[in-house]
């Protein structure tokens, strides 16, 4: 039985594929080529768990997909935003106007995410994020031409806010980064708390980038708070765990918890100092067969095993080009309307879907840090302890602001 | 807030903790700027470098030479690294600056600030921007102190000891020594210093050398407590420079107090107001500027 639906899946493929080569209508992919922009920190902060390896997922991708679509080349360009708003708006308006480019991709920081996928919008251009957490993407800031692919800070604050909360963590106090990401994960984290019968007794908010939080940490400290919330990121975080733990903060009553952590954090805190935190993901490299597969390859070219982003950066090219193939033109209404009503299946997503609002909901994993003694290789960092469906975990419709939800 | 008195001198003491590396990095932009008259804009790349000689000479040395087992240990780290960034400071001065000494120092600033980009951009290219962890620090400065009204780091109490130590001691061989003596002779009048017979080019060379060995020592005292990135001197550098402005270029001992005084303000910004801790020291820069143009302890031009 499986055998015949596969042959009459590839033949079906065979015939689309043989159509497409046989009469390529004049005019399907607009400028003769498709363009993807990869624009991120490519430098900074975030530049480690995202920044070029998220262009690698991405050219690996459109390498994959065999370079060409519907008989036009296929063009990858990156840049860097310096988690600069204005910088990543002008250097997308550059793209849109002069470039060419038909499609964005990673966006790490909401703050330059909202920025370009408001241009998107204006423009008529698919911006596909895989990197900014703000839940404001799929709810006010949303577009006709926005996704947002891997994780967002509601599910984020709900699979981690609902993991501590049962297990006895009631109050809570954040530290939190000081622009729309850190105010985002910090509301959404604090409404499941809140919930489940929890109390927020406390936050402060820091610069994007400090070095030093030890102040910030003994104010968690004098909170007498139960749980330390990070609402933090990248080198944010990593400071901050690494510095508590050299103040004694989070091994005795206290626990600190990280809202946002890539294994790319892990790795540069060591299991030593991270070992037993949890924390919510979208991705691991070393969760099936199709993952580890994927994670070597991209390992052989980066160095370094792929984050959520990057992964996530490779499956929203891959579909994106899927869809220009099946809607048989690039035309971005056209892609759209596909990229919503397929099915997302690879590596990175198991039945994931794109919604009415942009959202593109999938499979979270609740994830601890393993014991060094546990740990078999230098990327051997995570197990997973929970999979949480990404209807369970994401913001359901009828919460949603979107202007594109009916109610 | 309630401010106790615990609250307030736990706050004294980070802010001391921060204070004592902006002394020590803008103590030595000010022996630079007293005798070679240039703002030397490669002092964060190289407070950057020695945290990186910490590094790698603890994971990386041994391996090198064959013998993994063998680690630069901290302790020959905070005496190899200013030496060796001593050394390429000694270089960048006969090789470069020397040559802008006629010039305004404009070119000076414009040249060092050049090879800070090109250092970090280097640096950056190679090593992990979010950083990388030290872990050499030594056992018995690990652990806490109980000081009364906080659990402190003991390597913290250590780092600002220490820095205490070298920053006094500089200012007592420049103002209280011959040698010193004849440093700041050499920045009033090379010429009649040269004439008693003392080697003046040597001097500023040494003097370079070890302003730029200061920032070094400082990196690798800065290793175990924030993570080692070659971002981490870019972003040091700016609160650096506001404090050398708020003390008053050139002046050895306003920018030890000024560098430990602003420490402490931004430590107590922190609990009152904290998104505004980053802005804090530009923006009391500006009300000195405006004030007192010269800084706190500059003398009037």
């Amino acid at each position: 039985m499986k055998s015949l639906y596969s042959s009459a899946a590839l033949s079906a493929s065979l015939l689309l594929t043989t159509a497409g080569f046989a009469a390529p209508p004049k005019d399907t992919i607009s400028d003769g080529v498709v363009k993807i922009g990869v624009l991120t920190d490519m430098s900074g902060v975030y530049s480690t768990l995202g920044g070029k390896g998220t262009q690698v997922g991405v050219e690996m991708a459109v390498k994959d997909f065999g370079g060409k679509v519907l008989g036009k080349p296929i063009v990858v360009i990156g840049a860097d935003h310096q988690n600069k708003a204005d910088i990543a708006s002008a250097k997308a308006r550059e793209w849109f106007d002069n470039e060419k480019v038909d499609m964005i991709t990673g966006l790490l920081n909401s703050g330059c995410a909202l920025a370009v996928q408001k241009l998107g919008g204006d423009k008529k251009r698919i911006t596909m994020n895989t990197g900014a957490a703000s839940t404001e993407l799929t709810n006010g800031a949303w577009t006709p031409y926005s996704i947002h692919y891997v994780y967002d800070t509601y599910a984020l604050g709900k699979v981690t806010g609902q993991a501590v909360v049962q297990t006895g963590g009631k109050s809570w106090f954040f530290i939190t980064a000081d622009y729309a990401f850190g105010q985002s994960l910090e509301g959404n984290t604090s409404l499941f708390v809140k919930k489940l019968g929890g109390k927020v007794v406390g936050s402060v908010r820091h610069p994007l980038s400090s070095a030093d939080f030890s102040s910030y940490l003994l104010q968690a400290q004098a909170s007498g708070a139960q749980i330390i919330g990070l609402a933090n990121a990248g080198g944010d975080t990593i400071n901050a765990i690494k510095q508590a733990k050299e103040f004694g903060i989070g091994q005795k009553g206290q626990k600190l918890v990280g809202l946002l952590i890539f294994d790319t954090d892990i790795k540069s805190l060591g299991l030593n100092v991270a070992q037993g935190m949890q924390f919510t993901s979208g991705f691991y490299w070393d969760r099936d067969e199709a993952t580890r597969a994927f994670a070597k390859r991209f390992f052989a070219i980066h160095k370094a095993m792929p984050t959520m982003d990057q992964a996530g950066a490779y499956s929203a090219t891959m579909n994106y080009l899927k869809a220009i193939k099946a809607a048989g033109t690039d035309d971005p209404d056209a892609v759209m309307a596909k990229l919503k009503s397929m099915d997302i299946s690879d590596f990175f997503a198991v039945h994931g879907k794109i919604r009415v609002d942009g959202r593109m909901v999938h499979d979270m994993y609740l994830m601890e840090v393993k014991k060094p003694s546990d740990s078999k290789g230098e990327w051997d960092l995570l197990k997973i302890v929970k999979t949480v469906s990404g209807d369970e975990a994401f913001m359901p419709l009828s919460e949603s602001t979107c202007p594109a939800v009916k109610k | 807030m309630g401010m106790s008195f615990q609250t307030v001198m736990s706050q004294v003491m980070l802010g001391l903790n921060n204070g004592v590396f902006y002394a020590i990095l803008s103590l030595g932009l000010a022996v630079i700027f007293g005798l070679l008259n240039i703002v030397n804009f490669v002092h964060g790349a190289l407070y950057m470098l020695g945290a990186y000689v910490a590094l790698l000479g603890f994971n990386q040395l041994g391996p090198l030479l064959g013998r993994p087992d063998f680690h630069l240990n901290y302790w020959a780290a905070l005496i190899v690294a200013p030496l060796v960034v001593g050394a390429l400071g000694v270089l960048i001065e006969k090789t470069m600056l020397r040559r802008l000494r006629k010039f305004d120092h404009l070119y000076g600033l414009l040249l060092t600030f050049g090879l800070a980009l090109i250092i970090q951009g280097v640096f950056t290219n190679y090593f992990n921007v979010s950083g990388d962890a030290y872990d050499g620090k030594p056992e018995v400065l690990s652990g806490v102190v109980d000081l009364g009204f906080m659990l402190f780091p003991r390597y913290r109490v250590w780092v600002i000891g220490i820095s205490l130590v070298v920053c006094f001691g500089t200012w007592f061989v420049i103002e209280r020594t011959k040698l010193g003596s004849y440093l700041r002779a050499g920045t009033e009048n090379p010429e009649l210093v040269k004439a008693f017979g003392i080697n003046v080019p040597l001097m500023i060379t040494l003097t370079y050398g070890f302003g730029v060995g200061l920032a070094a020592f400082a990196g690798v005292l800065a290793a175990p407590i924030y993570s080692v990135s070659p971002v981490m001197g870019s972003e040091m550098i700016i609160t650096v420079f506001a404090v050398v402005v708020i003390g008053g270029m050139g002046s050895i001992m306003g920018s030890i107090v000024t560098g430990l005084l602003l420490g402490m303000v931004e430590g107590f910004t922190k609990v009152v107001y904290a998104p505004a801790s980053g802005t804090v020291i530009f923006l009391i820069m500006v009300i000195v500027l405006l004030v007192k143009p010269a800084g706190l302890f500059g003398k009037e031009a």
